[in-house]
């Protein structure tokens, strides 16, 4: 019991740390993905190839004065960039990073927790993680912070329904809510996307929504808004914002490798005669490369698409996507009638 | 067929470990940048934000009723998506009744999404 708890302890720092890890060095890819694609250098100054940039960001957000405006709501102000890095962090817990590792006979899941409702626990957290921008941006007492919080909230609630509903066309033909076993009913190469095309489109679209992403990062508009809901905010609080945001493009990336990509998962694995361990332990790299193509997929399209205008997001997320997620429901039952999969 | 993976509350104990050490986190950083960072006060610099000019009343000012009638919707619309989880977990075991069950629904649900959309509840300008 004791080991098992040890064991759980390591895991969930380990993932935590790779979390931010990787959201670190999200914004330096970010700022050199941007600069390859305008035809510019990007950071260079901070050790090799700028390798120390991060790092030099976060030491300065660490040292700058924290300001709280006098009109302010205190307490709620310093609350609200808390939930919205805390939620972050939390969504990590039910994705399965690899198949079970064993060691002198006993296994140790490369998963926080397999739980039976993995997927509404996401949405949960995802729901919670709408607070902190709304919190934010309504303490800050500021009317550029107050629009730019009700554009984020409303966008993201707007999204949840369709992204909710692609969902569901995908748990129909899995029959189950936990990643595990989602992940488990994908092996080799056969996809949930070869199976779900349409769903999966959605599922992007709406993840692009809910990280506030471009083209749909009118919640913080700088030529309309100045800084949106963090207009008022400076130091580690403003910091926690921008990270959260990193931490909720890679665990979307994760989400979206987990579900429509097959998680570990890759064509071939059982043909190449690997012990379970070293599987596990390529599956893991296999399913890390998934996630920083879909990083790399986010930033590509943030320097390709401009900006939506705020009624065409409205429509798009409303007349848009929930009719054709209804849609992609009534076909998904439909196709597996036909093939006999019910009867 | 209920849920298969089976689950019980002690499943869920790692989620409260992951949820405190987050916390424990966020807790330590908020705490530590507000000891490290330089603390000069004057009057000017607490005034909220306005592009340089004086910042004129308060923010708590009323906004467009369409915010708030999404997230109305949002919550009609929310807890209907919720009724068809249960649904699709069963949907092999339910066959084809379940199908066409949801057919209904989804007719329903349907007719009430083109009446929000024909009052205009939706119409952005």
């Amino acid at each position: 019991m004791l080991a098992v708890l040890i064991y759980k302890l390591i895991l969930v720092f380990a993932i935590l740390g790779i979390s931010l890890v990787v959201a670190m060095y999200s914004t330096y890819a970010e700022r050199k993905v941007a600069a390859f694609m305008q035809d510019r250098l990007g950071p260079n100054r901070a050790g090799p190839f700028g390798l120390l940039q991060p790092l030099a960001d976060g030491v300065k957000m660490f040292m700058k004065e924290e300001i709280i405006p006098s009109v302010s709501n205190q307490t709620l102000f310093i609350i609200g960039p808390c939930i919205a890095m805390t939620t972050s962090l939390m969504t990590s817990a039910v994705i399965p990073w690899s198949s079970d590792l064993s060691i002198n006979g006993t296994s140790y899941p490369l998963q926080v927790t397999d739980v039976n409702i993995g997927i509404l626990y996401l949405f949960g957290v995802v729901s919670i993680g709408v607070y902190g921008i709304m919190i934010g941006g309504w303490a800050s007492n500021n009317k550029f912070s107050l629009l730019g919080a009700l554009r984020a909230s409303s966008q993201m609630i707007s999204y949840e329904i369709a992204m909710g509903l692609a969902i569901i066309a995908l748990v129909m033909m899995t029959g189950t809510l936990s990643l595990r076993e989602i992940v488990e009913q994908q092996p080799g190469g056969h996809w949930n996307i070869l199976y779900q095309p349409i769903g999966f489109i959605i599922f992007i679209v709406c993840a692009f929504a809910e990280c506030n992403r471009t083209p749909f990062d009118l919640a913080e508009c700088e030529t309309e808004l100045v800084g949106g809901y963090h207009t008022e905010y400076s130091s580690m609080k403003l910091g926690f914002y921008l990270f959260a945001e990193y931490v909720n493009m890679f665990i979307s990336s994760a989400i979206i490798s987990t579900l429509y990509f097959g998680g570990y998962n890759f064509p071939f694995m059982h043909e190449l005669g690997l012990s379970p361990n070293m599987l596990a332990l390529l599956g893991g790299l296999v399913f890390f490369a998934k996630i920083f193509f879909f990083i790399f997929f986010f930033m590509w399209i943030r320097w390709t698409i401009p900006r939506f205008r705020y009624d065409q997001l409205m429509n798009l997320g409303w007349k848009g996507l929930l009719p054709i997620a209804l849609g992609n429901i009534a076909l998904t039952g439909l196709v597996m009638w036909l093939t006999g999969k019910i009867n | 067929m209920v849920l298969s993976a089976t689950s019980i509350p002690s499943d869920f104990f790692p989620i409260a470990i992951q949820f405190f050490a987050a916390l424990g986190f966020v807790g330590t950083t908020i705490v530590v940048t507000h000891l490290v960072g330089p603390k000069r006060y004057s009057k000017k610099k607490m005034e909220s934000f306005e592009c340089g000019v004086e910042s004129q009343g308060n923010a708590r000012i009323p906004f467009s009723i369409k915010y708030f009638l999404v997230a109305i919707l949002f919550v009609l619309f929310d807890v209907e998506v919720i009724f068809m989880y249960p649904w699709a977990v069963n949907f092999k075991t339910l066959g084809v009744q379940g199908l066409l069950e949801m057919m209904l629904f989804l007719g329903l649900f349907l007719v009430g999404f083109i009446y929000i959309i024909k009052k205009g509840a939706l119409k952005w300008e």
